[in-house]
């Protein structure tokens, strides 16, 4: 068994989902090695080294790689691929787009969101939005599977003694220019990885309200979430969107503003250790998987709660 | 140009899906099917493209059982032109679908693919991507907005830390994100008229594709409920009992 585990990062930076792939490639067997490809990647490259468990990083230091194009890593990642068992990324908007598209090249059924290895070959995932778990077998040759992060634990990022290999290649493809990102700017933690998560939805009533759920994440040192009716709404952007269509969280406390608990909003928080829900109805489906509900008007509730964390803090 | 938005047949999402006894599936007997959500906003956006005068001819198409005609007409009453239906017992796993919409893109001669994102059934969230590999165009998957070039498409991606602009040289697939657009409702009218429109019927056989799963279900089962807690009756016992009994702050 040999897998190779992609490396995502950003201007530099390690994504953190990376080191949950990690572990879930530890769980079938056999060599791990990594590859970094990117620009200006040696930094990544070499803490990649030292995670517990990795046998060879694989660098490939290209500027082509810089805004992980899909198209310009596909060819890179598939070369790879023939000397591998299993290929896995995590479940991002960049493993989503690219280990599917890398599958099609190696004429290989892709496994998407895995939230469990059973063996080398048969993995569990969810799929009807969390509501039903399934236990897939994969006849390819070479396994291609994302990975849910947030059921894995992240690998260490010590005691690891990789080698690094440079490998070269070039991506660029004609057909596809990058032009910009604009990115969310945000001093908060990132919302997949932050311990605390506050989330508001269509309760919020307007996006300018989501101000009080910043003021209670900035005093927990947590992420502001919501859900996809506070974003169809046009209250925040997308990417503070929580569920099965947006980002799957799972952190130690996560507080529902204003959220009903539509299906499609558990399927992306119902891993989360402690739930809250805050919610004027009574009889609102978030009530029945929150460790601790309060039935109150949010307008209401999230100032006291700020006012006594911060005398209980 | 032409349009191809393949689209499929799902449970409705606002049925709670219930695991069958035996564990070899969810149940689907007697259950409300419709379009899924994605599909419906690509066949929004590619009404949106023709409106424009960006487009010709839209083509629906849909891979699976019988029914899967239904969908196709949920597609040409909101103001598609013509259908194609893949005949299959089953819908087939995302790689041999990519395969067939291979097939029918160079049939075709097709210069854009829309698709929705993901199914929420199997929420596999790969179809757009492989075909994009398949037929060697460039991919815009997740898309918020494409705006038509000389060169092309400038499109707007959702990526997890926000958007991300690309341009795409025609011809390209792109899979649609939630925000591209709101689907219109289709009205009496069109829906009446969507009965005569043309739904040719084809077999993967007659494409020349093998639909073989690659991927066995072993079995599906109910995730582990969670247990419903206590309510609180103000801030002070709910910022009591996070500090000192479930200890998260």
């Amino acid at each position: 068994m040999r897998v190779l585990v992609i490396t995502e990062c950003e201007k530099g930076v390690l994504v953190p989902a990376t080191l949950n792939t990690i572990t879930a490639a530890r769980q079938i067997g056999g060599e791990v090695d990594v590859l970094v490809a990117g620009h200006d990647c040696s930094g990544v490259a070499e803490s990649m080294s030292r995670v517990s468990g990795v046998a060879r990083v694989l660098r490939c230091e290209n500027a082509d790689f810089e805004n992980h194009v899909t198209e310009n890593l596909a060819g890179l990642a598939e070369s790879l691929s023939k000397n591998y068992t299993h290929v896995m990324a995590a479940a991002t908007t960049f493993g989503k787009a690219l280990i599917p598209y890398v599958a099609a090249l190696c004429d290989v059924q892709a496994i998407s969101d895995i939230s469990d290895v059973v063996d080398a070959d048969t993995f569990v995932r969810p799929i009807y939005a969390g509501n039903a778990l399934a236990t897939v077998k994969s006849s390819d040759s070479i396994k291609m599977i994302t990975i849910r992060a947030t059921s894995f634990e992240s690998a260490s990022t010590e005691g690891g003694n990789a080698a690094v290999e440079d490998v070269e290649s070039t991506g660029t493809n004609r057909n596809v220019q990058f032009i910009e990102q604009m990115l969310s700017s945000s001093e908060r933690p990132e919302l997949t990885s932050a311990k605390v998560v506050i989330s508001g939805g269509r309760g919020m009533k307007d996006g300018k309200n989501f101000e009080m759920l910043e003021k209670l994440a900035d005093r927990l040192g947590g992420a502001v979430g919501a859900s996809r009716a506070a974003v169809d709404a046009g209250f925040v952007p997308n990417d503070y969107q929580v569920g099965q269509t947006g980002k799957v969280v799972a952190p130690d406390l996560y507080v529902a503003v204003g959220i009903s608990g539509a299906i499609q909003h558990l399927a992306g928080m119902k891993d989360s250790k402690i739930i809250v829900a805050i919610n004027t109805d009574e009889d609102a489906p978030i009530f029945q998987v929150s460790d601790y509900g309060w039935n109150e008007d949010l307008f209401a509730a999230v100032p006291e709660l700020n006012d006594e964390f911060e005398s209980a803090m | 140009m032409k349009i191809l938005v393949p689209v499929k047949r799902v449970i409705d999402a606002n049925i709670r899906v219930r695991v069958k006894d035996d564990h070899s599936g969810v149940e689907t007997a007697n259950i409300k099917m419709a379009i899924n959500p994605f599909c419906e906003i690509a066949v929004e956006e590619a009404l949106r493209l023709k409106e424009a005068g960006n487009a010709e001819e839209i083509i629906v198409a849909s891979v699976g059982p019988t029914k899967c005609v239904e969908t196709i007409r949920n597609g040409l009453a909101m103001g598609a032109d013509r259908g194609i239906h893949v005949l299959c017992d089953v819908s087939p796993e995302p790689l041999a679908l990519a395969k067939i919409l291979k097939q029918i893109v160079e049939r075709e001669s097709a210069g854009l693919v829309l698709l929705g994102k993901q199914s929420i059934d199997d929420d596999n969230n790969q179809t757009g991507q492989m075909l994009a590999a398949l037929l060697g165009w460039p991919l815009g998957s997740y898309i918020s907005s494409i705006a038509v070039n000389d060169v092309g498409f400038e499109i707007v991606r959702e990526i997890d830390s926000g958007l991300e602009k690309l341009q795409l040289t025609a011809p390209a697939v792109m899979t649609a994100d939630l925000r591209l657009n709101e689907p219109r409702y289709a009205s009496l009218p069109n829906i009446m008229q969507a009965k005569r429109k043309p739904v040719e019927e084809l077999t993967p056989g007659d494409l020349g594709v093998d639909v073989t799963p690659r991927v066995q279900i072993l079995e599906v089962h109910e995730p582990p409920a969670r247990k419903a807690g206590v309510m609180v009756s103000g801030a002070s016992e709910l910022v009591d009992k996070l500090k000192n009994e479930a200890k998260v702050i």
